[in-house]
């Protein structure tokens, strides 16, 4: 039962470390748009999107 | 692109950069604003982004520009945030870009959202996540507890195992426990008792006891019911604040999607676009030909034609001349006005019904939902049984006190409504969320239940039965309607946009065009000259008089042509009707228009009941004597003159195009052109009823069981975990039956 002495803090510093993670994340507005995250798992980051960008002529 | 599109494009290029420079400068750069590191930044609203490939676009586009740092799109809440070094003008760029791929562009008043309510959810957010780690961490520790006992463990291990839960939930109660403290504190202080009294009570008691009973070696302690109780009371708790700021997100951004520009006239004569929130009394606006008037005014200059279907559901529009009044919403339909803005308008029309409206939120009644009323009967019972539980075991039993009061706390751990409070948010955010995915907004929380109890059906007719904006009639042969609709297309009258819209296919090129003020628009077409407008101008005027909308076509050397247009009904009109009838809900439609008119449309639609001509204090004493009857009304309706009714019926819906005091009064809101999404909610809010009480019974059932098992004293932490996670995880999987059916 000794053992528990070290693994209960061992869980414990674990589970904080999500806690801190969570809290992180939280502060950093991961939470605000959810469904805009859904979809953002979609983009193909490897193939720049559109056509470039041109003031005078993209009507 | 294709090549031959752009044979006309240079011309309609031309009059976009006049019309341009005409307001400069322009309304955006005023709304960008400089960070601390030197950097502009704006907050736009960005309509009509639908999918992953929308975010892409819009903001793969704007990071192609090696100025902009970071351009990021809320999917959410379509608000879109831009950061860029170098001249705030370059707004104007990015706007024209996006609006270029087919999304338009509000600005976005930060002052409309809230930022309150987004700490709120944050702090409630933080409080469940908090609670969700310590029961987690207790629950590892209490399974070690539940399956051994004192002797196989020992009791030194026991007792250090009671610690470290004491010490993991004590700082988490007192944390997590925020929100619920908080509320019973607010209750209590007024002399009431809501669900958060029990619940604060449960929680206080049982770690207070749990602690002396750690401190006293004992055998139990609830640490762990007691987290648990609170995590799931969290989720509930979060979900229902979700359900409602949804509600009150998608409300203001509706009326973000309104606060658009107004062009003021300057002293020295230019126009500057300015926001219309910031509209002063006395300024002079222009208002172009097409576009709403922003305020309610008074006519300084010009005479046009205004349409105030929105206000008065007449679809004929009326002649206003300079000195008359006007009200925000109202559409000017065929030259340039210049007004002066107002702040209260005396005319009595609008005084009237901002008199009714306020006398309807006083007549309405609290609205009491299921939920409240469940959780006063629930309370006092709970009280009581947990001091029988008591007194029974002190008096009666023989108990020493401190296991009398570890009873009594049992039972107000077992009674506590974990499935009670989730039973009416988790189908809340479930039922919410899927109408919204069909366009349909619910601004109110209880707006599906009051929805669930009607029996009758109000109908406004014009924008509500009817889709509330002109269709062209009588279309004519094909090269007569190219020609017209070749002149049409460099008009922003509603008729013309009309005529245009039932035009398909090239347009012929258009030189000299001329707008003629309140008269209508003359050019040279294929070598003809062509004037289109009204009848004094170009019509026949040996004609006979009709009450339709019209417009009249000459082409040179030939008879002039007469194109009627019509309201027509929104094409599942008389679909909605048909299936409110036969869901044993009677029809009522309350018009301002004229009774031929009304009747016909109520024909057409089959509709029973009609009141026609009535004027918005007809349509409130009308709703009034319904009530009175006993019936429980839903209105569905658009104009200023329905809103007294929005506000005074049970539950009321209205069209997204409405103005905005309708939408402001009505609990909810469908976007598109589909009726039949009002008879959708209706049904969804059904069974979104049907299984919250389903719900409740389960909820009820899973006490019959417990709450003489906690009486008896049979409780122990390893039942009361499995019974609290079990009817909670029930009635979540009984809501997500809403998610599964159609």
């Amino acid at each position: 039962m000794s053992i528990l002495i070290y693994l209960i803090p061992i869980a414990l510093f674990l589970g904080l470390l999500g806690l801190g993670a969570f809290i992180w994340s939280l502060k950093s507005g991961q939470y605000e748009d959810l469904e805009g995250a859904a979809h953002r798992i979609l983009f193909d980051d490897d193939d720049p999107p559109s056509q470039p960008f041109d003031s005078e002529n993209s009507a | 692109m294709g090549q031959p599109a752009l044979s006309d494009q240079p011309q309609l290029h031309g009059a976009l950069e006049n019309d341009a420079s005409n307001h400069a400068p322009s309304g955006y750069a005023t709304l960008v604003e400089t960070t601390p590191e030197g950097l502009n930044t704006i907050s736009i609203l960005v309509s009509g982004v639908h999918c992953a490939a929308c975010i892409q676009k819009i903001e793969g586009t704007l990071n192609h520009q090696p100025e902009i740092s970071e351009a990021r799109l809320n999917f959410t809440t379509g608000r879109l945030a831009i950061t860029w070094s170098g001249a705030s003008s370059n707004i104007e760029r990015y706007i024209k870009s996006i609006e270029d791929m087919g999304y338009p562009v509000n600005p976005y008043d930060p002052n409309i959202r809230a930022e309150e309510t987004k700490a709120e959810e944050r702090f409630l957010l933080l409080c469940l996540g908090v609670a969700g780690f310590a029961m987690g961490n207790i629950m590892l520790l209490s399974v070690g507890l539940w399956t051994t006992t004192g002797e196989t463990m020992g009791l030194a291990t026991r007792e250090m195992l009671h610690w470290v839960a004491a010490a993991i939930a004590l700082p988490t109660i007192l944390f997590s426990g925020r929100p619920f403290f908080r509320s019973a504190l607010k209750a209590l202080s007024t002399g009431h008792a809501n669900m958060d009294v029990p619940i604060s009570l449960a929680l206080v008691l049982a770690s207070a006891m749990s602690l002396l009973e750690t401190m006293h070696h004992g055998e139990h302690v609830y640490f762990d019911s007691a987290v648990m109780l609170m995590f799931f009371l969290l989720i509930g708790r979060y979900l229902d604040f979700r359900a409602r700021q949804q509600a009150r997100n998608s409300a203001t951004d509706l009326l973000a999607l309104q606060t658009g520009f107004a062009n003021v006239i300057e002293k020295n004569g230019q126009i500057r676009k300015i926001l219309i929130s910031d509209l002063k009394e006395g300024q002079h606006v222009r208002i172009a030909a097409g576009e709403k008037f922003p305020t309610d005014g008074q006519i300084t200059e010009g005479r046009s034609e205004i349409d105030t279907s929105l206000i008065t559901g007449e679809t004929l529009p009326r002649t206003i001349e300079t000195g008359g009044n006007v009200f925000a919403g109202t559409l000017n339909m065929s030259a340039s006005l210049t007004m002066r803005v107002s702040a209260i308008a005396k005319d009595s029309l609008l005084s009237d019904i901002i008199k009714l409206m306020e006398e309807a939120e006083q007549s309405k009644a609290r609205y009491v939902r299921l939920a409240d009323r469940a959780a006063r009967l629930y309370t006092p019972v709970v009280h009581t049984l947990a001091a029988l539980a008591f007194c029974g075991w002190f008096f009666i039993g023989g108990l020493d006190w401190q296991s009398a009061l570890m009873i009594a706390i049992t039972v107000l751990i077992i009674t506590c409504p974990c499935a009670l409070g989730l039973a009416v948010p988790v189908v809340q955010v479930l039922a919410t969320g899927k109408l919204m995915k069909n366009g349909i907004l619910v601004k109110s929380g209880d707006a599906l239940e009051r929805l669930s109890e009607i029996d009758t059906v109000l109908l406004d007719k014009t924008g509500t039965l009817t889709l509330g904006r002109p269709t062209l009639e009588n279309p004519p042969d094909g090269q007569t309607l190219r020609l017209a609709a070749s002149l049409a297309a460099h008009s922003s009258h509603p008729l013309s946009k009309a005529l245009v819209q039932s035009y398909e296919g090239p347009l012929a090129k258009a030189e000299n065009i001329k707008e003629r003020a309140g008269q209508g628009l003359e050019a040279d077409i294929e070598g003809r000259h062509i004037r289109m407008g009204s009848r004094a101008w170009c019509g026949d005027k040996n004609a006979a008089q009709s009450d339709t909308l019209e417009l009249w076509l000459d082409i040179e050397g030939q008879t002039p042509r007469l194109f009627t247009f019509t309201d027509h009904l929104r094409e599942d009109a008389a679909a909605t009707i048909t299936a409110f009838k036969n869901a044993k809900i009677d029809t009522i439609m309350l018009t301002g228009d004229r009774a031929s008119v009304a009747q016909n449309v109520a024909n057409q639609c089959g509709i029973g009941s009609v009141y026609a001509e009535q004027t918005p204090p007809q349509k409130y004493a009308h709703m009034q004597s319904l009530k009175d009857q006993g019936r429980k009304l839903l209105m569905i309706g658009d104009g200023l003159n329905d809103a007294p009714v929005l506000t005074g019926a049970h539950v009321s819906i209205a069209p997204g195009t409405a103005i905005d005091m309708a939408q402001n009064a009505a609990d909810i809101i469908f976007m598109g052109d589909r009726l039949i999404l009002a008879y959708e909610t209706f049904k969804t809010a059904q069974f979104n009823q049907k299984l919250v009480k389903q719900n409740f019974a389960l909820a009820v059932l899973y006490n019959i069981i417990a709450v003489p098992l906690a009486l008896a004293g049979l409780v122990t932490p390893l039942v009361a975990a499995i019974a609290m996670s079990g009817s909670s995880l029930i009635v979540i999987a009984n809501s997500f039956r809403l998610k599964v059916t159609k």
